[in-house]
């Protein structure tokens, strides 16, 4: 089962891995704030993932780790 | 020792840096050192090293900064503007604590100047080698051996303080022929250099060569770290020598060419009777501070010899902390003062008595 | 199984980047490269001058900084010193096309035998918003308020082509981190980069489209969006030289 792991402290909230996943499962934590102050990232179904990796190939800051 | 050979200052230096285990050479064609580069580009091929014409004297230096992070022996050559170029490259090797060796053959300035020889660099050599506070090790040869002998020393002394030396000669020096001997390879200091970026090997952590710290505490520290270095370099390696000094009332001061050409005038002055004698600054920086204060209880005057409008006078007035009089006797634009004229400065500074 | 992880060649330092900005795309597929080819212990990066300065802390490799636009230089010293490393610059466009024009053309007409990585983001980012040589024409930045006046200001340089004029330089070619399809050209074109340099063939550089969300005054999303509309019409992506391959043909 494909499972997504992230270091949430590292997230900058940028959205980009947001906009990558084609099954548009992630979405920024609005209600959430990460010790550098930025709301994280976060996965909505992890049931649904689909381990194709394009959030952590999108992201900049390294933060995503993709199991399958 | 090695056999004597009839050598021109410019290929002394360049050979002698070879025997010190410099392999990599960079270098833009300026006059009057274009024979280092010229006798680096021959000698460079045959033995396994590297000449390289750079795009710029900026490019030099910083293939000079790339050799030395590595953990090589590497130096360039130029001359005074340069120099000014080098400036920059000057400044980040000290910042990054990497040792080079670097030649500046003096022409006139400022601005394009002239080819002709000078010492007007003296300022840029010994005080404003770059922006931020560093200093460099300068050598002023006065003789072809000197060429040679300061080249090895300072690349010795370059990778001992990690930090750039300079041989700071003029075309004079550049161009005169002499015999000169040169030190077997055996007897030179080489150091280890546990900070170069040779590959972690992955078997370390990764090794950075860096000037930037903006961390203003780390900075700093970094700044004191070095001129405690700095400290240990005047009170150690300041050098310089004594012509006829024993019961000297006038010490002429003077460093390469002047040097030469004031031991001339001192020869001259003592046939008429003045006791005259000279002390010679072989390293300027450090500047040999102590034998000028000591000398300044002795003798009456002082007559710094220079071919530029006055810039070592600046530093024996601090040297003997204005204890006597200094007085200047100089050429510039590429003019040498000749023998005559620094004897009548002689003269004239022993109340016009001969 | 672990299908996506952090290169080993990256250290674990926290990327001083701004949200969105691909800086950290692009450094995640040099350290790839240098993972995949087993090169770590043996590569030496040269850090510029400009937001990726502080590269030094982000790459597990030696590293050394470098004086704003010199990296090319520095490069060819440490490569000329020991050719058995591994040598790569890392220079943003002021570093690159501006104050190290003659290092970077000399370097290429040379085929120094490196890999030089230009992250192309049309603007100066680390002194917060310049005109930079490759900004586009009308590009509104702090020193172009009233956008990029080619008659004042002339055209920007188009590095790839530019190169592509000379005869040294092993290979060329532009990429983008806009999306993930270009992050996999890009990735390719990165890692082919330093296999020139491990087979000795000499010079070679990847210039990557990147964006500054902070500088452009726009949104992550919507930066990477700017590239497909803006960037990418000026800079045409693809291989402006590749000297094996075309003695091969």
């Amino acid at each position: 089962m494909a499972k997504l792991t992230f270091k949430t402290d590292l997230c900058k909230g940028c959205g980009l891995c947001v906009e990558a996943c084609p099954k548009h499962l992630l979405a920024i934590a609005k209600d959430k704030i990460n010790q550098k102050g930025h709301s994280p990232v976060e996965i909505t179904d992890q049931s649904a993932c689909i381990a194709c990796a394009f959030c952590a190939t999108m992201c900049p800051d390294c933060i995503i780790t993709v199991e399958r | 020792m090695a056999e004597k050979v009839l050598m021109k200052g410019n290929e002394a230096i360049a050979e002698a840096a070879i025997k010190a285990g410099c392999r990599h050479y960079f270098g833009y064609p300026i006059t009057p050192q274009t024979e280092i580069a010229a006798y680096m580009a021959k000698r460079m091929p045959k033995i396994g090293g590297t000449f390289l014409q750079a795009e710029s004297e900026i490019a030099a230096i910083n293939m000079v900064y790339g050799v030395s992070a590595a953990g090589k022996r590497v130096m360039t050559s130029s001359s005074s503007p340069g120099i000014a170029l080098k400036s920059e490259g000057l400044s980040y090797l000290a910042g990054a604590d990497l040792p080079a060796f670097v030649v500046n053959v003096q022409r006139g300035g400022p601005g394009l100047g002239g080819i002709q020889p000078s010492q007007s660099d003296y300022f840029q050599a010994t005080k404003a080698g770059g922006h931020g506070d560093f200093r460099m090790i300068v050598l002023a040869p006065a003789s072809v051996q000197e060429m040679a002998d300061l080249t090895i020393k300072g690349f010795e002394l370059a990778d001992e303080y990690r930090m750039t030396a300079m041989i700071l000669a003029d075309g004079t020096m550049g161009q005169m022929m002499e015999p000169v001997e040169i030190r077997e390879d055996a007897e030179i200091k080489t150091f280890d250099k546990p900070w170069a970026v040779t590959g972690t090997k992955c078997e370390r952590e990764h090794n950075i060569v860096n000037s930037l710290f903006l961390k203003p505490e780390e900075l700093e520290s970094g700044n004191i770290a070095r001129f405690e270095r700095y400290k240990k370099i005047e009170e150690t390696e300041a050098m310089y020598e004594e012509f006829m000094m024993e019961d000297a009332e006038i010490c002429v001061v003077a460093f390469g060419i002047a040097a030469r050409v004031s031991q001339n005038a001192i020869v001259e002055a003592r046939k008429q009777g003045i006791k005259v004698g000279m002390i010679r600054p072989i390293t300027l920086w450090p500047f040999p501070k102590k034998p000028l204060l000591k000398a300044a209880d002795k003798v009456k005057k002082f007559i710094s010899v220079e071919l530029s409008m006055g810039q070592m006078v600046e530093d024996i007035e601090l040297a003997v902390r204005c204890k006597k009089p200094v007085e200047l006797c100089n050429r510039v634009g590429g003019m040498i003062p000749s023998p005559e004229e620094v004897l009548a400065k002689i003269i004239e500074a022993n109340g016009g008595k001969n | 199984m672990i299908v996506f992880d952090k290169p080993k060649s990256l250290t674990d330092a926290p990327l001083h980047y701004c949200p969105g900005c691909t800086h950290g795309i692009i450094h995640r597929l040099v350290a790839e490269a240098i993972d995949e080819l087993g090169i770590e212990g043996r590569t030496v990066g040269v850090a510029p001058v400009g937001c990726a300065v502080m590269a030094y802390d982000y790459f597990a490799c030696d590293m050394v900084e470098a004086a704003h636009g010199r990296a090319p230089a520095v490069a060819t010293g440490i490569k000329r010193a020991e050719p058995s490393s591994v040598v790569f610059t890392y220079q943003g466009d002021g570093d690159l096309a501006s104050i190290g024009t003659a290092e970077t053309v000399h370097a290429a007409t040379r085929n120094e035998n490196i890999t030089v990585i230009f992250v192309n983001n049309a603007i100066y980012g680390m002194t917060g918003g310049q005109m930079a040589p490759t900004s586009l024409p009308g590009q509104v930045t702090q020193t172009s308020p009233y956008g990029r006046d080619t008659k004042l200001c002339g055209y920007p340089v188009k590095i790839c082509e530019m190169l592509s004029q000379l005869e040294g330089p092993e290979y060329l070619e532009r990429v983008a981190v806009n999306n993930v399809k270009n992050i996999k050209r890009a990735k390719a074109a990165i890692k082919k980069a330093f296999e020139n340099q491990i087979n000795g063939k000499g010079f070679s550089l990847i210039e990557v489209i990147s964006s500054c969300p902070t500088n452009w005054g726009m949104t992550p999303k919507d930066a990477l969006k700017w590239i497909d509309d803006n960037m990418i019409p000026y800079y045409p992506l693809g291989v402006y030289k590749d000297r094996s391959a075309k003695e091969a043909e």
